[in-house]
């Protein structure tokens, strides 16, 4: 990625000094910190029996509990606490005995009761790890992040501000409130300070959220749809003189709504903090902004002092203590970790490390898994996936797995093994399919895609090459077996790809003499 | 022939025998409240509508055959800091002037479950917090003894409805005390159940871990056939013990207290107190060892920090529960003029809606929680809390139940104390113990102070989950104490000179 | 020496949303003051061995099954609102921005 940031830009007037990101990290280390907040997929609230549904009508999935009526009193969802534990066993945390709830005290109109029910200083899961791998300039690196605590806490309502020049927030009329989200049971794993990625701090933070991402996925507890809000990711950064042994001063930054954009924010946060310390400013603890548009953030609101939130424990609820016994059965229900997964499948399917790491970039694992299942083989099932499906799909823009379902390609690769279709027949099948001209059967007999495998048709087309080439026939009578290529290609140009290459070469190669 | 003066037993047993209709009974209590209610104003919201319903498909079971509960189609008062579905819950506050609520609280469910007719919402101190009535934002309740003096607090309401009356029955809630001393100075009976003995959840908070409601009235067995009714297990409330409810109707009738160890607390045993209510709590200790009780001596030394402890406890969570009045989803909402952001609405609605002593506790709670602070206030009074705890543990290894007189004075003038935040705190001196440890605590009448004239009120503290041996020794003592005078004590209040 | 102070007071009530006039303020300061001389005390008995007491009752792990259960309708729910449109509560504008 390039530098955002350019010096006749009117903000950077009276600049010293610009730097861009490369040289912010030659003259400076990052620190990172990650917060994530994860929406758990319960059928109900955390606190409250409402519905947990995407998309209802407003205020229709609540209660006197999630609307913060006066009298209203929380009971803890039994699945949540579940969901949680394994997702602390999943990341490798301690389960605490003894963990309670406490009351986070602040006033915002979307919080009903004006105080977040959550937990401070007893939390559920503490001590974690989970490890990362990244591309660096000396290949693949692994970094082990840690994770301070996993904790379980209640999401907030949605407000949607009305009137004002923007309709974003500031210069809103009014704002008008929708509390079906509110109670929603929020997991929020934070992480250790994270020191050492260096340049690599915004791919680092990208690996972690994904991994973070496919292992919630896998535990099958939360949608983790960071576009619908379901993962929530906000970075913290700060940086020090390289060597210095120093921490700086760290930004928190918040509305990072997808995968890139951890790895953009942080790449934005760099280059900025570098910008301001080496041009002899101070920079400043806030919570900022991401933008989506031009990958840099603005500051928050600015508040005159820090928000104390009187934390206490909640004494509406009572502590939590999981014994042993379940946690160990709990432990038994985790599943297979995505690392170990990749890399089970690696050596099963005998892929190399580019090849895999392809792969997994392009999100094509488990499509590739489920048409393997269905019988294709494997270094097929990879190929035409990474390679002419992918194709396809960038030039229509859209993502491979719209365009062919598995079950659909699976049985084309299985023509192809069988002999019935060749690569090329096979390419035509799947145009035929993606534009809706029906199942791959339907395709075969309308286009009348046969493979020519009759030996006396074959013979013609042979002869034919053989005369048009002698001098190559005659290499080949000669010993020259790798230049039946060129004959090859030939009968196979001249059949439109309708012939068997195999049995192309074999006849060939047996008038020839050298069979 | 009016049947107000009964008992709510005997009203039951009337009712059961078909010599009254549930009808009949609401509507004589009815035409009492419209005779007095204007001098005492117990009342802030009267449901004639909801009551004759309940009262007349009360009577129409009964016309059936079915078998109903021992108050059922019985009156009751409720104080108004329970929500009632549809009917105003104001909690004594102009915050919630006019609010509705949409659910009913667990004990309102288990009120109509068991057939009794809510008359209406009593008045209170705001948000629970007082101990007078006197910071009512809808003016105060005046004492049926004494129409110049205060009826207690927080549920003055509930108890003056009583002495006067007006209901046999009512429902308060007791944080600090703010059942038993209103029981106390109206000569009434008042229980604070078992903390997580009754349902939280309606239950508007003030400070969840010290909160209970509780049942009131007349009598010793009046209070139990209440408590019976609404005492049980709420899943909706996660404090809520999940144990059968305690057979304090048996204990209230055993009239027997033979071999009973009864424990009078140093600390809170009247050094320091009003003479007469001295006089009074020694002259009810006699008759208990008359009816062959043990009276033994118990110290408790840390209740000399409980009001200090409570004083910091119950106005931090109050700080943090009265956070949600900000006008967004409900309640008043002051200064919205178009020009004013979120922020600034709230605190003009909470300048407004909220009164003086409920401001200086949010203050005081918001401190002591504070950053900084935690350790040396909030902290310190919790720690202070499990010091009272073991008090009690050890106190109970001694004894059976511990008695105390239940407040320092008798009713006080209405305006006496109303300036001096410290010198009302200390009405529940002897109170708040109990609240801190979660146990059981029980006020009875013992007699009139002789130099005023006006109620004592005895109280009794029993371990926690045994709520039964308060009723047990409460019971024995009225009886024994009617006994001594010919007559029961409230039978004594004077008739309410209405003007 | 004044334990709490006409600044700790104005700072207390903008963190706990109440608007208070200088007349209030003061008055305030000085109640509270008052009583946090009163209330100290606690300080003297809560040593370091001895633990915090949150819960009257020793309960623990009271849960409740994921299940869910009707809902109030959105008339129920509005029905306080001081404010609303269509189906959501109308509230002044927010200046800020959410945690």
């Amino acid at each position: 990625m390039g530098s955002h940031f350019d010096l006749a830009d009117p903000r950077f007037a009276g600049a010293l000094v610009a730097l861009n990101f490369a040289q912010a990290m030659e003259k400076y280390e990052p620190t990172l910190g990650l917060e994530v907040h994860v929406e758990l997929n319960t059928n109900s609230k955390m606190f409250c029996s409402c519905a947990t549904e995407f998309g209802g009508s407003p205020n229709t999935q609540t209660c006197p509990v999630c609307l913060g009526l006066p009298g209203a009193l929380p009971v803890v969802n039994a699945k949540a606490i579940e969901s949680t534990i394994l997702i602390g066993l999943a990341l490798n945390c301690s389960i605490a005995p003894y963990s309670r709830f406490a009351r986070k005290n602040y006033f915002y109109p979307d919080m009903p009761k004006n105080f977040q029910t959550s937990q401070y200083d007893e939390p559920i899961c503490v001590n974690g790890y989970l490890d990362v791998e990244i591309d660096t300039d000396e290949g693949p690196a692994k970094f082990r992040i840690e994770i301070e605590r996993v904790h379980m806490e209640e999401d907030t309502g949605k407000s949607l501000h009305v009137g004002g020049s923007t309709g974003r927030i500031h210069g809103a009329e009014y704002s008008l409130l929708d509390y079906n989200r509110a109670g929603i049971p929020l997991v929020e794993i934070v992480t250790k300070i994270v020191p050492g990625t260096g340049k690599y701090a915004p791919q680092v933070a990208r690996a972690y959220v994904t991994e973070l991402r496919d292992i919630l996925r896998s535990l099958g507890v939360s949608d983790v749809k960071m576009e619908q809000g379901s993962l929530r990711c906000d970075a913290n950064v700060s940086l020090a003189p390289m060597g210095s042994g120093k921490l700086g001063t760290r930004s928190e930054t918040k509305n990072v709504n997808s995968l890139r954009s951890v790895e953009r924010a942080l790449f934005g946060e760099i280059e900025r903090q570098a910008n301001r310390l080496e041009n002899g400013e101070r920079v400043v603890q806030e919570t900022r902004h991401f933008l989506e548009d031009t990958g840099l953030t603005r500051p928050g609101r600015s508040k005159e002092q820090a928000e104390d939130y009187r934390y206490f424990p909640e004494p509406d609820l009572v502590p939590v203590t999981p014994d042993a016994k379940w946690i160990e059965e709990l432990r038994t229900k985790l599943p297979e970790k995505p690392s170990t997964r990749r890399k089970r499948l690696q050596t099963e399917w005998n892929v190399p490390d580019k090849e895999m790491t392809a792969l997994i970039n392009a999100e094509l694992l488990d499509v590739v898994e489920e048409t393997i299942a269905l019988g294709a083989e494997p270094t097929r099932a990879r190929t035409w996936w990474l390679g002419e499906i992918s194709r396809l799909a960038n030039e229509k823009e859209v993502e491979p797995t719209s365009l062919i379902s598995s079950a659909n390609l699976a049985e084309i690769i299985a023509l192809i093994a069988s002999g019935e279709l060749t690569d090329k027949l096979a390419r035509q099948v799947v145009e035929g399919v993606i534009n809706g001209e029906g199942s791959p059967a339907d395709v075969i007999a309308k286009r009348g895609l046969k493979v020519v495998s009759d030996d006396s048709a074959l013979m013609v087309a042979i002869e034919a090459a053989i005369a048009a080439q002698p001098d190559t026939a005659e290499r080949i009578r000669g010993g020259n077996i790798p230049a039946a290529g060129a004959l090859i290609g030939a009968v196979m140009k001249a059949t439109g790809g309708a012939a068997d290459a195999a049995k192309v070469r074999e006849l060939l190669l047996k008038h020839l003499g050298q069979a | 022939m009016s049947s107000i003066r009964l008992s709510a037993a005997e009203m039951g047993a009337a009712l059961a025998k078909g010599e009254i209709t549930s009808v009949e009974l609401t509507n004589q209590h009815f035409d009492r409240i419209a005779e007095v209610d204007t001098a005492v104003h117990a009342f802030l919201h009267l449901d004639k509508e909801g009551a004759l319903a309940q009262a007349k498909s009360v009577d129409a079971k009964r016309a059936a055959g079915e078998k109903l509960g021992p108050i059922a189609g019985v009156p009751l008062a409720l104080k108004d800091v329970l929500t009632q579905k549809g009917i105003p819950t104001t909690c004594g506050s102009k915050m919630l002037e006019g609010w509705r609520p949409p659910y009913d609280s667990g004990v309102v469910t288990k009120l109509k479950d068991a057939g009794v007719v809510i008359l209406g919402k009593t008045n209170m101190d705001e948000f629970a917090m007082g101990s007078s009535t006197e910071n009512s934002a809808y003016g105060p309740t005046h004492n049926p003894w004494d129409l110049t003096r205060i009826p207690g607090g927080s549920g003055g309401g509930s108890s003056a409805s009583l002495a006067a009356f007006e209901a046999p029955l009512a429902i308060g809630t007791d944080t600090g005390g703010s059942i038993r001393q209103p029981a106390a100075v109206t000569g009434t009976v008042g229980v604070k159940p078992t903390y997580g003995g009754v349902s939280r959840y309606g239950l508007v908070a003030f400070s969840s871990s010290l909160d209970q409601a509780g049942p009131c009235a007349r009598t010793v067995l009046d209070t139990a056939l209440l408590h019976e009714a609404i005492a049980g297990h709420d899943p909706r409330d996660s404090t809520s013990i999940n144990s059968p409810v305690p057979q304090v109707v048996a204990a209230a009738k055993r009239l027997d207290v033979k071999g009973m160890k009864i424990g009078v607390v140093k600390e809170i045993s009247g050094e320091g107190f009003q003479a007469g209510v001295r006089t009074r709590f020694e002259e009810s200790l006699q008759l208990l060892v008359e009816a062959g009780a043990e009276i033994v001596e118990v110290s408790c030394p840390n209740f000399d920090y409980a009001l200090a402890a409570y004083y910091l406890i119950a106005p931090s969570e109050a700080s943090s529960n009265l956070a949600r009045f900000d006008s967004m989803r409900y309640g008043i909402r002051v200064g919205d003029d178009g020009n004013r952001g979120a922020e600034e609405v709230m605190n003009l609605t909470r300048q407004v809606g909220f009164g003086r002593e409920v401001k200086r506790r949010i203050i005081l709670g918001t401190y002591a929680l504070s950053s900084g602070y935690y350790d040396a206030y909030y902290g310190s009074a919790q720690k202070v809390r499990t010091l009272i705890k073991r008090d009690f543990e050890a106190a109970f290894t001694k004894a059976d139940v511990l008695v105390s007189p239940t407040a320092p004075t008798t009713a006080f003038k209405i305006g006496e104390k109303s300036d001096d935040p410290l010198a009302m705190y200390l009405n529940d001196i002897a109170t708040i113990p109990v609240n801190m440890a979660g146990i059981g605590g029980m006020s009875l009448p013992c007699g009139l102070a002789p130099e005023d004239g006006l109620p004592v009120g005895f109280q009794i503290m029993s371990p926690v989950m045994q709520d039964d041996l308060m009723y047990r020794v409460g019971g024995t003592l009225e009886a024994a104490l009617n006994s001594k005078w010919g007559h029961t004590l409230i039978s004594q209040i004077p008739d309410l000179q209405v003007r | 020496m004044a334990a709490i102070s006409r600044d700790d007071v104005a700072h207390l009530a903008r963190l706990a949303r109440i608007e208070m006039s200088a007349e209030e303020l003061d008055h305030m300061a000085s109640e509270l003051d008052v009583i946090l001389g009163a209330v100290a005390r606690v300080q003297e008995v809560a040593g370091q061995d001895v633990p915090p007491t949150s819960h009257p009752l020793p309960m623990t792990n009271i849960f409740r099954a994921d299940v869910v259960k009707p809902s109030l309708t959105n008339e129920e729910a509005l029905s306080g609102a001081p404010a609303k449109v269509e189906e959501r509560f109308k509230v002044p504008q927010i200046l800020g921005e959410a945690e």
